[in-house]
């Protein structure tokens, strides 16, 4: 095949062009090496933030070990999309066992290898919102507390995408799903934060924790170098845009993405040992609004007339993320900047 | 060398001369002593470079167990009762996943009520869990059959559980002669599993299958666990000669007096010691003890019970509306037989089970279909009588409930 200099490469944010770099700071996506490991011909939908989000973390995963990893992953779509027997997309050593017990597998994974003496071999441990937050919660945290030498992987499309976009601990305040519909006087999902995981995770004080969308290609592919860079359990929370559960468009996955981060609805940020080290700033802040009027399960918000009360509730959640991780690069103390 | 050690000493002892890599454990009675001391040991490094995991439920302790067998190190747990059921899910993902795992289950009681005692409830729920089952009639057994586990489990990438009476066995100290580590090492080859996590040569386990090959896919494991038995009669008779003690030697099924005898009592477990001293003194009544109950050795239990006039099931659990679980593999392994099988319930939730009453029971001329054994009549009596007089709570409340109440005494 012959070899292009280019084959990827990010517009539509302020992110460097790959095209302006020198090959060797250009992003694995860019690269006609990289490893492939979810390859195509795969069954995801459309538009799949998911796919797209585990092909740029497995790949710089692959990258970074030398290609000595292997992958533990919850049931949910990335597992079904990617193995209908007799086929596999995966060009990784790949293991599914079950909804609730992916990090615990992982857990074992990473003892044998350890009572192996094959420390050189790495762990990804991968699953969605339903099987990170709700159902694999205990597993997961118990790997962080024993500290697991584990990456966890969360893709997150904040519901039941699998089973036909069914309410999760991980659903956004007010957005329609199939066991939250848009009736009554609170529609939606019932108001609050959600299940905060990286919060939670931080709270366990594992060596590493960060959020990342699948808009900010090189963001997430430098998380998962860091966190490849550590040992212990880590935790990588990856907002993935699900055009069939959020009813937007499929080519308006990576906008909806950015849309999230601008808005301050989805802090993007790292932590180490339990303190923030890092945030990705909103230099250009968007009202939620604009965030949420594409997104066909928030129509009702959006109906004649209109509940401003509700878009108001959900402006102040991003409000207080802002504030939380001081992400107005005009309030951020120097020493603090990312 | 015989020693006095207590049950779950000597399992842990036999656990460890099989080269244990990875130990997810999870507490629960009565089978903590087993895991305390593979953990200490663990400490120690006695067993390195074993892991030993302290992980959050016994869900997560199969789900690692599952993990470390297919990442290629040995990979064993144990747990009972409650523990079992809790990880029930993972139990059968790993038969279906094929990792030999062996994990020892102490036979306690499933509540509500809850009851930490003995009996065989818990691993009979997962009977068709697609595991290879043992159980161990004496805590000699109890020690051997977990080097013939493994050594079973990656013959045929089958987990197998061995199934021990808590308490009665788990918690009793007696004469056990732990095999010696060249013994178990010359039985047990170092595990070679037959699908692995590895970067140099990656596969795909655990992919999703669809009605076009499901049926398929169970249809081999079904066939794959139907031969066990003869690999475990074969595996039991190298492991006796190794440690050269014939007596030792463990069987599918085990026959006590039992082929030609009028009478003949079926029975799993910890029992079969007072059984046989029960039969000793009555003519014509044999004992034959199920070690193998998954896959049921159906011709072998057959072969002994073909020329028999009664049929007694001892049965430690019960299928509440269905009477006896052995019971039904038994008369399915006769099918074509006119021979009466009998149902006896006995030692629930860790109600001991006396030679005397079982000499009562084998004397009875004429025995129901379902006999519980040693049951209370005054307490059914009592808990009986004060259902009748109790009112629903509905009804108990204020005038209505006196009204109802009264009308009801008057009709």
């Amino acid at each position: 095949m012959p070899a292009q200099s280019v084959k990827f490469y990010q517009v539509g944010s302020r992110a460097v062009g790959n095209r302006l770099l020198d090959a060797e700071l250009r992003t694995e996506q860019s690269s006609a090496e990289r490893r492939n490991s979810i390859t195509s011909g795969h069954r995801a939908c459309q538009g799949c933030g998911e796919a797209l989000g585990a092909r740029y973390v497995l790949d710089t995963a692959e990258r970074v070990t030398g290609g000595r990893l292997v992958t533990v992953n919850a049931t949910g779509c990335l597992e079904v999309f990617s193995t209908p027997y007799p086929e596999s997309a995966w060009q990784v050593p790949w293991l599914h066992s079950l909804f609730a017990n992916t990090a615990s597998v992982a857990s074992g994974v990473a003892a044998a290898l350890e009572a192996q003496g094959r420390t050189d071999v790495r762990v990804l441990a991968q699953g969605g919102d339903g099987g990170t937050v709700d159902i694999g919660f205990a597993c997961l945290s118990g790997m962080f507390e024993r500290g697991d030498d584990v990456l966890f992987v969360c893709y997150d499309n904040e519901a039941y995408m699998n089973t036909g976009v069914q309410r999760s601990g991980a659903t956004p305040a007010y957005a329609r799903t199939a066991t939250t519909e848009a009736v009554g006087p609170i529609p939606g999902s019932r108001p609050g934060q959600g299940k905060d995981l990286p919060r939670i995770a931080m709270a366990h004080e594992i060596p590493y924790v960060a959020t990342a969308t699948v808009a900010e290609l090189r963001d997430l592919e430098a998380k998962v170098e860091r966190a490849m860079s550590m040992r212990g359990p880590r935790y990588l929370h990856v907002l993935v845009p699900c055009p069939l559960g959020w009813g937007s468009a499929p080519a308006e996955t990576v906008h909806l993405a950015r849309l999230a981060q601008r808005s301050g609805l989805f802090p993007v940020f790292e932590a180490e040992h339990g303190e923030v080290t890092s945030v990705l700033p909103i230099r250009d802040r968007i009202p939620v609004e604009e965030y949420l009027r594409p997104q066909r399960r928030y129509a009702h918000l959006f109906a004649d007339p209109p509940r401003t009360d509700l878009i108001e509730r959900i402006q102040q959640i991003a409000d207080r993320n802002v504030a939380r991780y001081h992400l107005d690069p005009h309030e951020i103390p120097h020493e603090e900047g990312a | 060398m015989r020693r006095q050690l207590e049950g779950s000493r000597a399992i842990a002892e036999t656990v460890a001369c099989c080269r244990p890599g990875v130990i997810p454990a999870y507490p629960i009675t009565p089978q903590t002593h087993i895991v305390e001391a593979l953990g200490t040991m663990v400490r120690k490094g006695q067993l390195a470079p074993c892991r030993f995991l302290t992980v959050e439920s016994e869900f997560a302790a199969m789900s690692a167990a599952i993990g470390a067998s297919l990442t290629g190190s040995r990979a064993y747990t144990a747990t009972s009762s409650q523990g079992l059921l809790y990880m029930t899910e993972a139990v059968f993902n790993a038969a279906g996943l094929g990792a030999p795992i062996v994990m020892t289950v102490a036979n306690r009681a499933i509540g509500a009520p809850i009851n930490i005692w003995n009996d065989q409830s818990d691993s009979m729920a997962l009977r068709d869990s697609g595991w290879i089952q043992l159980h161990a009639p004496d805590n000699q057994a109890a020690a051997d059959l977990h080097v013939l586990a493994f050594r079973l489990a990656e013959e045929l990438s089958v987990p197998v559980m061995v199934c021990v009476d808590g308490f009665v066995l788990t918690h009793a100290f007696e004469p056990i002669d732990v095999p010696e580590q060249e013994i178990v090492d010359a039985v047990l080859p170092p595990y070679r599993p037959r699908q692995v996590l590895d970067p140099d040569d990656p596969v795909t386990i655990g992919a999703m299958v669809g009605p076009e090959a499901f049926t398929e896919v169970r249809y081999l494991a079904d066939r794959r666990l139907r031969s066990a038995p003869p690999a475990f009669e074969r595996i039991a008779a190298e492991f006796a000669e190794a440690v050269g003690a014939p007596q030792r030697r463990a069987r599918c099924v085990q026959d006590y007096r039992a082929t030609g005898a009028d009478t003949v009592v079926v029975a799993l477990g910890s029992v079969t010691g007072t059984l046989r001293d029960v039969v000793d003194s009555i003519d014509g009544v044999g004992v034959l003890t199920i070690t193998m109950y998954r896959p049921f050795p159906a011709e072998e239990i057959r072969a002994v019970l073909v020329g028999a006039r009664r049929i007694v099931v001892l049965e430690r659990a019960l299928a509440p509306g269905a009477s006896g679980i052995v019971t039904s593999d038994v008369r399915s392994a006769l099918a074509g037989l006119d021979v009466p099988v009998q149902t006896v319930i006995a030692g629930l939730g860790g109600r001991p089970i006396g030679a005397a009453s079982l000499r009562e029971l084998l004397a009875r001329p004429g025995l129901e279909d379902v006999t519980f054994l040693d049951l209370r009549e005054d307490v059914i009596d009592r808990e009986l009588g004060r259902e009748t007089v109790r009112e629903p709570i509905a009804e108990r409340d204020g005038e209505a409930a006196v009204e109802s109440a009264g009308e009801r005494a008057g009709a």
